[in-house]
């Protein structure tokens, strides 16, 4: 016999009852669904970037560029530390990954003076205990000096929690409709968001690192267009923003820099009405600033973004309010990104785009509308094709199939999963194959039928006799569904999860609802009923 | 009223020229393979793609003109689905990843002057090298594991004959897909390593069908001849296969026709991949069981019971 007891019964029920409710809200619009009692569910499937529209980036913190800036602060520490000893060294150069230069004598007190110099260099935010995060390695008469595997782990891995924090607040101050942000792997970032299908701004406010600093002009000598390549010992020849054929000389040392910054904001020059970024220090930052611009009244001071003089304007009086303004003839749509940009902080390094995904409002809406046409005919058609070929039993099998639906919808929704356009063409092919444990299954009973079992009998050895193959065959497309998860991510990936729903959806609904259906009515059936031949 | 039971099909009897049908499709599918490659999409080429609405039709051939001039390489025009839809896909930009970001820019400045009426951008993907080249090889890992699984999966539920067949006739699958990709170069992307994926599951699905009922009738049919089991057992599952079948290509078909531009390659792929599965499962990983020496004194009480 099939037997179901009442306890049975009732949570097959209250299972599928719950999905019910937790798919419920999906065909009402946010308005209605806040007129419903509260013990109705209002979580709605959530839907992917390609289907509500919205821009995808992933982005690669440019992990060469810090080490390669961190061995360009060793070197000049390094060649002091030679000098000092009247080591003669020759050949001195950088790489992306290590220092290099030759020498006659390599004395090991140097080496040691050279190891502890590291610890130094360590520059605070690495704590490295006492250990030296150098590599010196001697080879004839070539020295390299490289990090260590960990000192870089570690400075890559704070140089991305750094950025990662400081691209949320730049999106965060753009105001941008739930923004997701977050750490892929060891060095990138993935940024989600949605409503936005031009990120043109906000990719041009990640492309600059934003390093702001305050350097004197180097007065000793003019910049000469014939003569490009010389600036005096301490001084470097630095692009103007506003016209491309002047350059600055300006000296190397940074009297001020942007990490002293405690607010930036936009507004006009009252005078000439031109948009500006006013600027407030911090205590260090405006005692620093005071300083330098008491000392050097009527000479000019280089704002440097990004390696980029902004303006240079000449210091009329010493400003030891600590707060100031740049000007640099740009509009107030640049010059509100720049107070973003200040206010959020430097990158630690350069950002680069690797991928970009976007997909325009209306596209997303084409999509889910295109989706649930398919939907409903391929439905309507897979339930008209299942009545004609197991009358009775497709029937049940049918019902079985719009409660499977909305398992799928309710689950979906319950886990706040993402659904995705191959999503949607994943539940499309949960609806077709999730009849075929269903047909396993009539197929068997059909035999059982056929071999002259009774019909309850049949139904019940049918059951028992398709729950291996059934198990089988269905652990084959999950292997391949979990397989897919693992290898895709964005949409693909919804792919994957609507089509393992299905495929656990399919086979609980087989094994309870359609089995507690036919266990019902297995007395009554008659083999025409199912779909055979009564002279079969 | 259909009803497909006790049909009596020599389906073995061909096996030889199923066997050298298979073939020529399997060679067929290498050398179109090797002789015009796959038409790789920007997910494992690189590149540009922007997806435009205009709202008058536009003369494809004149912006394909104009958009080659801009320096940027080969870029492709052509309508998507109707004819105020265009798909352009600009080519890979040598420098790294950070020179693709300037492509989008340039091409929407150009569509924007060049075109009179207002230019709907629904959609831009860009994909550089590095990813491009992560793409490309995850998705091959994928399909590798997805197939090792499978092997693994049929050798701990049967014996390794069987896992043997199946696997063979689901590399045939895998085979003949990436084959009627090269021959109609069709674009080749990211939901097509989906499709693929999902093939091997489907595929697997029906061959496992079949195979159980190969082991249930070795057990019951101790005596006999392995050709006619085989045959008997491909009959009596023929129904199932053929109403699966049929279901699940109704909803593709559906998705095909109405499901919109954006995913007609990938179900054009599972379509393909339906049929060739469903094909394979009885035409080539059933026969194949004729030629692995199956053993045929299954212990009733093993684990692997399927009438337990």
């Amino acid at each position: 016999m099939i037997y179901f007891s009442n306890i049975k019964i009732s949570s097959i029920l209250l299972v599928i009852f719950i999905a019910l409710m937790f798919a419920i809200p999906n065909f009402f619009s946010k308005d209605q669904l806040n007129s419903f009692p509260s013990f109705i569910p209002k979580q709605q499937v959530n839907l992917g970037l390609d289907l509500q529209g919205g821009s995808h980036l992933l982005l690669e913190v440019d992990t060469v560029e810090i080490i390669k800036e961190r061995l360009e602060n060793l070197n000049s520490d390094v060649r002091r530390v030679l000098k000092k000893n009247n080591i003669q060294y020759s050949n001195f150069k950088n790489t992306d990954d290590n220092l290099k230069f030759v020498v006659e004598e390599f004395p090991t007190e140097i080496q040691k003076e050279i190891s502890e110099l590291s610890i130094s260099n360590s520059q605070n935010i690495l704590q490295m205990g006492d250990q030296t995060n150098l590599v010196i390695l001697r080879e004839e008469n070539e020295v390299s000096i490289s990090f260590t595997d960990e000192f870089v782990k570690l400075a890559v891995s704070n140089a991305v929690a750094q950025s990662l924090e400081i691209v949320r607040r730049r999106i965060d101050e753009l105001g941008t409709r739930e923004p997701s942000i977050q750490r892929q792997g060891s060095s990138r970032i993935i940024i989600q968001l949605p409503g936005i299908d031009d990120p043109d701004r906000i990719k041009a406010l990640l492309g600059q690192t934003a390093k702001l600093t305050f350097q004197l002009v180097d007065t000793s000598t003019n910049y000469d267009p014939l003569n490009p390549k010389k600036a005096p010992v301490g001084s470097e020849i630095l692009p103007s923003d506003a016209d491309d054929s002047f350059k600055y000389i300006v000296k190397k040392r940074v009297m001020v820099g942007g990490e002293n910054l405690v607010d930036a904001q936009p507004g006009f020059d009252p005078q000439t009405n031109e948009p500006i970024v006013s600027f407030r220090f911090d205590r260090l930052g405006a005692s620093k600033f005071g300083r330098v611009t008491q000392q050097n009244v009527g000479k000019p001071f280089a704002i440097i973004l990004d390696d980029t003089v902004i303006s240079a304007p000449v210091i009329r009086e010493a400003i030891l309010g600590g707060s100031g303004q740049i000007s640099g003839g740009f509009d107030s749509d640049e010059a509100n990104d720049l107070a973003i940009l200040l206010r959020a902080g430097a990158l630690p390094a350069p950002l680069i785009i690797l991928e970009e995904r976007s997909v325009g409002p209306d596209l997303g809406a084409d999509s889910i509308e295109a989706g649930q046409y398919a939907a409903i005919i391929g439905f309507v058609a897979v339930i008209l094709f299942m009545m004609f070929v197991y009358r009775y039993f497709g029937f049940l099998a049918d019902i079985a199939l719009i409660i499977n639906l909305f398992m799928v919808l309710g689950i979906l929704s319950l886990f706040q999963a993402t659904l995705t356009l191959p999503g949607i063409a994943g539940i499309i092919l949960t609806i077709g194959m999730a009849v075929d444990a269903n047909v396993l299954i009539f197929e068997r009973v059909k035999e059982e039928i056929r071999s002259g079992s009774k019909m309850i009998n049949a139904v019940e050895n049918g059951y028992k006799r398709a729950l291996s193959t059934i198990l089988d065959a269905n652990i084959t497309t999950l292997i391949a569904a979990i397989i897919l998860f693992f290898m895709a991510s964005g949409p693909v990936r919804g792919f994957s999860i609507t089509l393992a729903i299905g495929i656990f959806t399919s086979v609980f609904t087989a094994f309870t609802f359609t089995r507690l259906l036919i266990s019902i009515y297995a007395k009554s059936l008659k083999p025409s009923l199912v779909g055979m031949k009564i002279n079969d | 009223m259909i009803d497909i039971a006790n049909t009596k099909i020599d389906f073995l009897k061909s096996r030889i020229i199923t066997f050298i049908f298979s073939s020529i499709l399997v060679v067929l599918s290498f050398g179109a393979f090797f002789v015009s490659g796959l038409n790789f999409g920007i997910d494992f080429k690189g590149g540009t793609l922007i997806e435009i609405e205009t709202e008058n039709e536009i003369e494809i051939a004149g912006l394909r003109d104009n958009l080659n001039s801009l320096s940027l390489g080969d870029v492709q025009v052509q309508e998507f689905g109707s004819k105020n839809n265009l798909l352009i896909r600009v080519e890979q930009q040598s420098g790294g990843d950070q020179i693709q970001q300037n492509v989008v820019e340039i091409v929407k400045t150009s569509l924007n002057s060049y075109l009179s009426s207002e230019v709907n951008f629904r959609r831009t993907e860009v994909v550089g090298p590095k990813v491009s080249g992560e793409l490309i090889q995850s998705g091959a890992i994928a399909i590798l594991a997805a197939v090792f699984a499978m092997l693994v999966y049929i050798w701990f539920r049967f014996e390794w004959q069987f896992s043997l067949g199946a696997v063979v006739a689901l590399i045939h699958d895998v085979i003949l897909t990436i084959g009627v990709f090269s021959i109609t170069q069709l674009e080749f992307n990211l939901p097509i390593i989906a499709a693929i994926l999902t093939i091997v599951g489907y595929s697997m699905n029906d061959t496992v069908v079949v195979y159980d009922r190969v082991r249930e009738n070795l057990r019951k049919h101790r005596s006999k001849n392995i050709i006619d089991l085989l045959n008997l057992s491909i009959n009596e599952t023929l129904s199932r296969t053929i109403v699966t079948s049929v279901t699940t290509l109704l909803a593709l078909l559906s998705l095909f026709i109405f499901g919109g531009e954006v995913i007609k390659g990938f179900t054009f792929a599972m379509i393909w991949g339906v049929v060739v599965g469903t094909y394979s499962s009885i035409f080539v990983a059933a026969p194949l069981l004729n030629y692995l020496d199956v053993k045929r004194e299954w212990n009733t009480t093993s684990a692997v019971d399927s009438t337990r």
